[in-house]
């Protein structure tokens, strides 16, 4: 590593929003072949920052050197031809097209001026491939190829375009256990192969695995850099939080009850005719959290679709304390003592330009008191929603605020409140700390875990194996709509964990 | 109170007063292309709305149906719809109001009256229900079936004219009974023979139903919460498809009231029409000058029957033609729609009020 | 007294084709008083039908006839366009209550609302065109249409090559209804077993319902049309003249004006036209010299208020023209009379 001469040199960068500092003064300095780690909470400017040094945003005050040069980068083109490629957290692929297609999309290679080269391409992305390891075949259509394999195909085309500066954005939210031990060992490849990369994330287990230094943000301002060998996850957590965190939940030891949700047999067909739930079976029972651990896309939307009342079944039957569920209507179920906290909180937890005292009562506004003969008891309505934001530590400006100007962890607060609130039998909670920084994870996690001490059945569904590790006191493992496998936490680790879930082998106990 | 003064903020407020004035400016500019004096013009304008009573009655009696028509898109828009058939719906309240006012003979001027409004009314709502009903069951998109049913409306209603009500020899039908009539002959004879009636305090009474319902009932939660985000609303265990029809059905409600006070109040007859009269297609105009708000929407269609009704004493006093009118609220319409330009031009001074706040 | 008034109408009249389609209208009515005539600083305006006053048609005859009141006498003369006809009654009231000498309505359409401003008004002045209101403070205008409809009925029927010939009216009013009357009339008096293709197109203000019209009668064998539907003619003119272009031999009649002076000689048989413009500066001239009297006229043949258009000689043979001429007599003798309404099938 050559400390003296750093390939990028941010130097006290300033970036308002109306008024908003996003960025403030901001320095940080990347080494050729090093792994930088930009750590921070959701909304600490870290997107910003690196939106600046791709071209798409420009810097109020401050400056950019690459490679020792002061630069200006006005337009992300201008940062291609710096060498510096970005690897998007949401992959900007053509499906129907080609690897090849793919990545020399924009930068054609044309023979004799107008007829497509694809023979010099494919060879020029097969030996790219091979040098940094990434397998990939240039010649498979991109949407026949695993989430692994596109986002490597994103990498490559970065290489393609000749960068050695890469930025990756959260580049592990999408990926299987075994995709991020893949992945991590491409980026270590690509630093020995010279080039230098900044990694954005907030997990602070992968930065302590691969990443050389790391430097922290917090509320626009860089807290610390500091050499990842000298740190532990602790002092990172504080540093990014601003006070202590625990990482271990505190948790007694489950004392299950009886059975509260028994699926049997779920069946379901998507529109394409395809089976998305292909006869799941499942138990949650009182004063347990059932973890239900899988790669997206395996059936988890449907399922939890399915047990609340937004799908239709094909057959197969969901019964809770010996009602059937399936096939009825989402008021019904929730009506049953059914609460969820839906995977995707801006399309069905809240109307997002509803204030947030309306957003309290989404489910309960037709009941006493909050109607009264028809018209909306507004007065009670308020009272609902102070009640709830107080105890759930909700940070709203008020009461009228709408829920679109609140923080993703708040927007999530309000939606567990509201969810508690109801005093389920059963709380489904399908990825509820999706997007969220840790202070607001550990809130939501605590949530979990005292529902359960206070005897409801919980069910949570994650992609996240450190959630799921952490939170659950019994786990199945969905794969292609089934339920392919059950564990105990205490039991298992990551790796089985992530073999069943790629549906590769089956453990713990069988479910028939 | 205040909550009522809260709805207009300093934001929803300030864009159509600057978007009216940035009209006026155009229209303004463009007169003086054309060799008219625009003060002339304006003063003129003024002065045939506000400078005599027959003036003033006429341009109520011109905003009275844009309310109605207003209100019909605004209300579907709250719900989540574009309801680009409140044409239709209007022509056929009309019909309703037409043959209630004229085939029924015999009864009261209390029952009568009020049994064409409703006629009115309720086809107007029914005809948009049918667009309420494809959408939810089918899924059939609003804006194309309602475009359709216009024109249906319009051949419909024409039929309905020219075979059932037709007054020998004209092209329109023949006139309503007396006891049908929702004429206020005081009020006119006051106001110097306008056109005056009942249908003007009704929209204004509709306006407040409006903002009741939407704003204070469960139902207008309901429709609100599926306007703006129909999956979290049946998340919420709400029928999106129920209140998708509801919605279209107090939306052509509207739009048919207005119709059958046309017919009721200001004509007394129907014409078989050549092409749609044009008013629930001004409704979305009015409607978005309104912001979709009720009581905007009265703002909404204050100004453009105002211009509408002005628009014949500017070509009265300065000479102008109606078309530049036509102009004027084009250019207005066109501010509204395009707030980014008013917020672009108000922008310095926003900013300069910021930080003289912070100084 | 009454022979004055023809011979003055007549005069008027011819003055009134000359000048009919020489020059636009200005948009801004003219203000200042013209040198010559009888001075007056009177004002007097017209309120349109929904055609508007560039349907070259009667609107616009009138209008043109009120330019040369004012050239002559000095009065002053505006108009204001309906958009709708909700604007009749208001527009009829600007005039009326802003003091004017005489408020003019063109056209059928306005009968109604004329009516209720007159008599909500006795003191006002009124006039209009083609419909009769029956208030003493209205002159009403109506045209013997029928007796003009039956002299191009005649010519139609010489000029045919294909032994059918068309009629688009605007809407089946009565002023239309006497104008396919006459036509048909006029048609089988010369041959019966010529075929008459009569269709309404609902509407005054639709050039292309106009068209299609036209183009579906020319497609059927029909060679001639005589229309009398204001700007839904305009359609019927721009099949016509795109259909001789591709030298195809079709003609239009005209209708309310010489309309060869708009559409051309190649299209434009000849025109059946009304005395619109006379009438107009006769009545306003009667309110000048103080003699309005209000009351119904009907001008016929025997007035001059209808008839062929002059320049019908340049596609007409003179043989033909003179078996007009010879209709004509025995029409205003009352040797034939023209039916007014179409026979019942």
């Amino acid at each position: 590593m050559d400390a003296a001469n750093p390939v990028v040199e941010l130097k006290q960068i300033t970036k308002r929003f109306s008024g908003i500092v996003a960025n403030d003064s901001i320095s940080l300095k990347l080494h050729k072949g090093e792994i930088l780690a930009l750590l921070g909470e959701n909304g600490a400017g870290k997107s910003t920052l690196m939106n600046i040094l791709f071209g798409l945003y420009q810097p109020d005050e401050g400056s950019i050197e690459i490679k020792g040069k002061p630069v200006s980068i006005d337009n992300p083109n201008k940062a291609i031809e710096l060498g510096i490629g970005m690897v998007h957290q949401h992959f900007k692929l053509v499906q129907p097209f080609t690897v090849t297609e793919n990545i020399i999309l924009g930068m054609e290679p044309k023979k004799l001026g107008f007829h497509l080269d694809y023979k010099t391409a494919t060879a020029k992305i097969k030996s790219l491939s091979d040098q940094y390891g990434l397998k990939v075949d240039p010649n498979s259509k991109v949407s026949e190829i695993s989430v692994g394999m596109q986002q490597r195909v994103e990498i490559l085309k970065t290489l393609y375009r000749g960068a050695d500066i890469l930025i990756f954005d959260e580049p592990t939210a999408v990926l299987t256990p075994q995709e991020i031990t893949d992945l991590m060992s491409i980026m270590r490849r690509l630093v020995d192969e010279g080039k230098s990369i900044i990694l954005i994330t907030h997990k602070l287990k992968e930065i302590m695995h691969i990443s050389d230094a790391v430097t922290i943000i917090r509320r626009g301002k860089v807290v610390d850099t500091l050499k990842t060998s000298e740190t532990d996850p602790n002092t990172l957590a504080e540093k990014m939080v601003g006070r202590n965190v625990s990482f271990k939940i505190d948790k007694k030891a489950a004392t299950p009850g009886e059975s509260i949700l028994e699926v049997r047999d779920l069946m379901l067909k998507n529109k394409e005719g395809v089976s998305v739930l292909d006869g799941l079976s499942l138990d949650v029972r009182a004063g347990e959290i059932l973890g239900v651990a899988g790669v997206d896309g395996n059936g988890q939307s449907e399922l939890i679709e399915a047990l609340t009342g937004l799908r239709k079944v094909d057959s197969g039957s969901v019964t809770m304390k010996g009602m059937e569920l399936a096939n009825r209507t989402p008021r019904f179920v929730s009506e049953q003592g059914v609460s969820h906290i839906p995977e995707d909180r801006h399309k069905h937890g809240l109307v997002l330009d509803f204030s947030m005292s309306e957003n309290m009562v989404l489910e309960t506004y037709y009941k006493a008191p909050f109607n009264k003969g028809g018209f909306l008891n507004q007065q009670e309505i308020d009272k609902q929603a102070k009640k709830l934001i107080e105890a759930f530590d909700v940070r709203t400006p008020s009461i009228e605020t709408k829920a679109r100007s609140l923080s993703g962890g708040n927007q999530q607060k309000a939606i567990i409140a509201r969810e508690i609130d109801k005093k389920p039998e059963l709380l489904i909670a399908a990825q509820p700390t999706r997007g969220l920084d840790v202070g607001a994870i550990e809130f939501v996690q605590q949530q979990l875990i005292s529902q359960r001490d206070q005897g409801k059945a919980v069910m949570l569904i994650s992609f996240e194996l450190d959630e799921i590790m952490n939170v659950a006191d019994r786990i199945v493992v969905i794969y292609e709509g089934r339920i392919v496998g059950e564990v105990l936490p205490e039991q298992t680790n990551d790796q089985e964990l992530g073999l069943m879930m790629s549906g590769s082998t089956s453990g713990g106990k069988q479910h028939e | 109170m205040n909550k009522l003064l809260k709805i207009f903020t300093l934001d929803s407020l300030i864009i159509p007063v600057v978007a009216v004035i940035f009209g006026l400016i155009v229209g303004a500019v463009i007169m003086l292309a054309g060799g008219y004096d625009p003060i002339l013009a304006y003063s003129s304008l003024f002065t045939s709305v506000f400078g005599d009573a027959y003036g003033f009655g006429e341009t109520i009696r011109e905003i009275t149906p844009l309310i109605m028509t207003g209100l019909a898109v605004a209300f579907a828009f709250r719900a989540g719809l574009f309801n680009i058939g409140a044409e239709g719906q209007f022509l056929i309240g009309m019909t309703a109001a037409s043959i209630i006012g004229i085939k029924i003979t015999g009864l009261p001027a209390l029952i009568h009256a009020p049994l064409a409004i409703i006629a009115g009314g309720l086809c107007g709502g029914l005809w948009a229900g049918i667009v309420g009903y494809l959408k939810a069951k089918r899924g059939v998109n609003e804006v194309i079936v309602s475009i359709m049913l216009n024109w249906t409306a319009l051949y419909f209603s024409n039929y309905i004219v020219r075979t059932f009500l037709l007054q020998e020899g004209q092209q329109k039908s023949v006139d309503i009974q007396p006891t049908a009539s929702i004429s206020l002959q005081g009020l006119s004879m006051l106001m110097d023979n306008a056109r005056m009636h009942m249908g003007t305090l009704l929209a204004v009474l509709a306006a407040v139903f409006f903002y009741v319902y939407m704003w204070k009932s469960k139902q207008g939660y309901e429709l609100r919460a599926v306007g703006h985000n129909p999956n979290a609303a049946e998340y919420a265990g709400m029928n999106v498809k129920r209140n998708i029809v509801k919605a279209m059905f107090i939306s052509g409600v509207f739009a048919g009231l207005g119709g059958a006070f046309q017919v009721l109040g200001v004509f007394h007859y129907q014409d078989i029409f050549t092409g749609s009269p044009g008013i629930g297609f001004d409704g979305i105009a009015v409607a978005l000058i309104g912001m979709n708000h009720p009581f905007g929407t009265i703002l909404g269609a204050a100004l453009f029957g105002t211009l509408t009704s002005g628009s014949s004493g500017m070509s009265f006093g300065a000479g102008v033609p109606p078309e530049i009118i036509r102009i004027v609220i084009g250019s207005i319409i066109f501010f509204i729609a395009a707030q980014g330009i008013v917020r672009w031009v108000l922008k310095p001074l926003y900013l300069k009020r910021k930080k003289e706040k912070v100084l | 007294m009454k022979k004055i008034l023809n011979a003055s109408l007549v005069l008027a009249l011819s003055l009134s084709v000359v000048l009919a389609g020489c020059g636009k209208n200005e948009e801004k009515p003219a203000g200042e008083a013209a040198t010559g005539g009888a001075k007056s600083d009177m004002k007097i305006g017209m309120v349109t039908d929904v055609g508007g006053v560039n349907d070259k048609s009667f609107n616009q005859s009138a209008w043109e006839a009120l330019k040369t009141i004012e050239k002559d006498t000095g009065a002053k003369a505006t108009y204001l366009q309906s958009k709708s006809k909700a604007d009749y009654t208001p527009n009829l009231n600007k005039y009326v209550k802003g003091g004017y000498a005489l408020t003019w309505g063109i056209g059928f359409d306005l009968g109604a609302d004329m009516k209720t401003v007159a008599d909500q008004n006795p003191d006002a002045k009124l006039a209009i065109i083609d419909a009769v209101v029956d208030s003493p403070n209205v002159q009403s205008v109506t045209f013997s249409e029928h007796e003009g409809a039956f002299l191009v009925g005649v010519v139609a029927a010489k000029m045919t090559k294909t032994g059918k010939v068309g009629f688009v009216g605007g809407a089946p009013i009565p002023v239309i209804t006497r104008f396919q009357a006459g036509f048909n009339a006029g048609v089988a008096a010369v041959d019966p077993k010529i075929k008459v293709d009569n269709v309404y197109a609902g509407a005054f203000d639709k050039p292309d319902q106009g068209k299609v019209i036209a183009s579906n009668m020319y497609n059927s064998g029909v060679d001639i049309v005589f229309h009398a539907a204001g700007a839904t003619g305009t359609g019927v003119f721009n099949e016509a003249t795109a259909r001789v272009k591709n030298g195809e031999k079709v003609w239009v009649i005209g209708v309310d004006k010489d309309q060869s002076l708009e559409f051309g000689d190649e299209v434009t048989l000849t025109s059946m036209v009304k005395g619109v413009d006379a009438a107009v500066q006769r009545v306003s001239k009667e309110v000048i010299d103080g003699t309005f009297k209000g009351g119904t006229i009907e001008l016929g043949l025997k007035d001059d208020g209808v008839g062929i258009a002059k320049t019908s000689d340049k596609n007409v043979p003179a043989d033909v023209l003179a078996l007009v001429e010879d209709y004509k007599a025995k029409i205003i003798s009352g040797e034939i009379k023209v039916p007014q309404e179409v026979a019942k099938k």
